[in-house]
């Protein structure tokens, strides 16, 4: 992982690509390295579809190595949806194998000429850049359908739909799973614009004859390796929970501590909860020959995700995730698990990050342009946005611009940026979290849920303002340190509750590149992170007014526990102060 | 004197049959319910009384809504 491949989409002739030195950016990866090439390289007031901006690449410290879990990856730019720096992480193949190909990352660069769109193919022997005139206005399984054969056994496919194409501010950046499907998504911030604005379709990686990466210290790597799954598999969270129900086991539980955004976050529980709950879910998937454990890339041992059938049977989506339930779910009054499986089947092929999705949709819904509750409508609307009408280029730009294009005050956004699966009024912490990342609304930035909620690494309580800014503060500064190494978040559980876990990661990390790293140092890593985000993003413009949620958090209160967001200005500016 | 009992994911088949009027004693607590459902020691980790998070030692009144949970977690 010493080389930083860029591709100058400007280039005479069609876009090149060049091998260069990872040089000033060497040991840093994932979040790391994309929030630290755009930080240092794209004018903060550069047009996120300009010719200026850029976009990153990158697989983690640790991807491509024996370690398990360690197949994330992380792709960075300007946002078009926030207009601040962006870095939104993904599972899928394509991390451990650019890792192994020896790629720190892909940039792709420079002002493209012409409307041609090209496809990248990346193997040991090199890079080819053709255009494909076929590919214009392909959803990504109509690419899997095009490219399978060439990537399946030793590859993986990176790729945007239509939304991506059409510039989109709700645009993701595709991955392909180990079944070769297009259903791992760098979602949000609208990635896949920003791809699509260089006139790449699609990337093709063909890892063949590549190795696993060597570390420095072999035995250390693999002793500490062996105390990492150990760790993982010992703790109740990742060990059991997460295999058996995956994600979607939070809706009963968000239900029940009564921060489940109903309905554009009207209130805090949803009668139909129990229908699509993870529980439910599960049973269903089972029942169906499906599968309710199952890992979005080699090498995950969690294994969160499973298998989404209909009920003959056939392949629909991969297990939708808490927060895409939740988002086509709950905030749009939608308790059919069937309808909710379509619209993660169809924001996947056309590219939509699904938390964006259902947040637009149920501003919509408020907005009157469809029932609550009303399935086939929310599929029609997605479908709008897939074709690109005048109604879906309206939706597909995100939640903050349907709400202003209605004039609806309930934007549920932060920096332009639709709030998650938590209502921030009756879970504090993860409030503090969606104010003041520089990512806008984001749970993943410093998942306070864990703490406020789930008793995991701490007890804060999620009903009260205090504790909620330091708790904040130190899972931010922690995140960004574990989205660098390539690691899927979700070993957080098991690293907060158990030290000798934490350890282990750090011993992974000095054994492979003979560091010296304590907690201490991985704490100054992850402030470094954050200090290249909100450095480009104070560039971009952004101020402390930008830290805040949207006034009607403070004044309207949620049922059942009558709460506002009451924490105040002052401490939300202490996170970063 | 009752309340509802919830229970969740790997403690669902814990589930009273009477689920819904859950007779009690006075004074009752949490802990004491977890014994009659047979709950495992530590097998619940999240405990919900009427929505918020609380304690085995919580005394239960009538009408409360109690909800059980084991280890989890998600994203
Ligand atoms: S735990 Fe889930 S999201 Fe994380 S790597 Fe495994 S399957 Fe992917």
């Amino acid at each position: 992982m010493d080389t930083i491949l860029r591709i100058d989409v400007g280039a005479a002739g069609g876009p090149k690509a060049t091998p260069t030195p990872v040089g000033d950016y060497a040991g840093l990866g994932g979040r790391g390295l994309t929030s630290a090439i755009v930080a240092t390289e794209v004018p903060a007031d550069a047009h996120p579809l300009g010719p200026e901006n850029k976009l990153v690449i990158a697989p983690g410290l640790l991807s491509g190595t024996a370690a398990s879990m360690s197949g994330r990856i992380s792709v960075g730019c300007k946002s078009p949806l926030t207009g601040g720096i962006k870095e939104a992480n993904a599972g899928g193949q394509a991390g451990q194998l650019l890792a192994r190909l020896g790629y720190a990352a892909i940039v792709l660069e420079g002002a493209r000429q012409g409307d041609d769109l090209y496809v990248v193919r990346i193997s040991k022997d090199g890079v080819t850049i053709t255009a494909d005139p076929s590919v214009r206005r392909a959803t990504n399984y109509q690419l899997m359908d095009k490219f399978l054969g060439e990537y399946d056994k030793t590859g993986a496919m990176i790729a945007i739909g239509t939304a991506g194409e059409m510039g989109y501010g709700n645009s993701t950046v595709s991955i392909t799973d180990m079944e070769g499907r297009p259903t791992r998504h760098a979602g949000r911030g609208g990635v896949g614009a920003v791809m699509g604005s260089k006139g790449i379709k699609a990337i093709l990686i063909d890892a063949k004859g590549a190795k696993s990466r060597k570390p420095a210290d072999p035995e250390a790597f693999k002793a500490a390796s062996k105390a990492w799954v150990e760790g993982l598999e010992k703790h109740p969270v990742t060990g059991e929970g997460l295999p058996a129900y995956g994600t979607n086991v939070l809706t009963n539980v968000i239900n029940e501590a009564g921060g489940l955004p109903t309905r554009n976050f009207a209130t805090g529980q949803f009668e139909g909860a129990s229908k699509i709950s993870g529980e439910t879910q599960a049973e269903l998937e089972v029942a169906r020959g499906g599968s309710a454990t199952h890992g979005c890339h080699r090498g995950c041992i969690i294994q969160c995700s499973g298998t989404f059938v209909n009920k003959d049977g056939r392949y629909v989506t991969k297990q939708p995730e808490y927060e895409t339930v939740w988002a086509h779910g709950a905030n749009c009054g939608i308790d059919d698990l069937d309808v909710i499986a379509e619209l993660d089947r169809l924001d996947d092929d056309y590219g939509l990050d699904t938390i964006e999705m259902g947040a637009t949709i149920a501003v919509a819904m408020e907005a009157g342009v469809a029932k609550f509750g009303d399935g086939q409508a929310a599929i029609e609307l997605v479908r709008e946005v897939g074709k690109g009408t005048p109604l879906g280029r309206i939706l597909g730009s995100g939640t903050a611009t349907t709400a202003r294009v209605y004039g609806i005050e309930h934007a549920p956004c932060v920096k332009g940026q639709a709030m998650p699966a938590y209502d921030p009024r009756a879970v504090k912490g993860i409030g503090v979290t969606y104010a003041t990342s520089p990512m806008g609304a984001d749970h993943t930035a410093g998942y306070a849920v864990a703490t406020n909620i789930l008793k995991v690494g701490g007890d804060v309580d999620p009903l009260k303002a205090e504790g909620q800014a330091e708790l904040s503060k130190n899972l931010q500064i922690a995140t960004a340190a574990v989205d660098a190494t390539g690691m899927c978040l979700f070993i957080a559980f098991a690293v907060l509750d158990q030290p000798d876990t934490f350890q282990a990661l750090v011993d992974l990390l000095n054994a492979y590149y003979g560091w010296n790293l304590d907690a201490a140092g991985v704490a100054a890593y992850g402030s470094k992170i954050l200090a290249f985000e909100r450095d480009f993003n104070q560039r971009a413009g952004f101020t402390s007014a930008d830290d805040r949620l949207p006034r009607y958090f403070k004044r309207e209160p949620l049922a059942p526990h009558n709460v506002t967001f009451d924490v105040s200005d002052a401490e939300l500016d202490s996170v970063f102060g | 004197m009752t309340i509802t009992v919830k229970c969740f994911a790997s403690l669902a088949p814990l589930q009273p049959k009477n689920a819904g009027a859950f007779p009690i004693a006075p004074g009752e607590t949490v802990a004491r319910v977890m014994e009659r459902l047979r709950v495992p020691e530590g097998g619940a980790s999240l405990i919900f009384v009427n929505n918020v998070h609380r304690q085995p030692d919580t005394v239960l009144r009538d009408g409360d809504t109690v909800g059980f949970f084991p280890p989890l977690g998600g994203g």
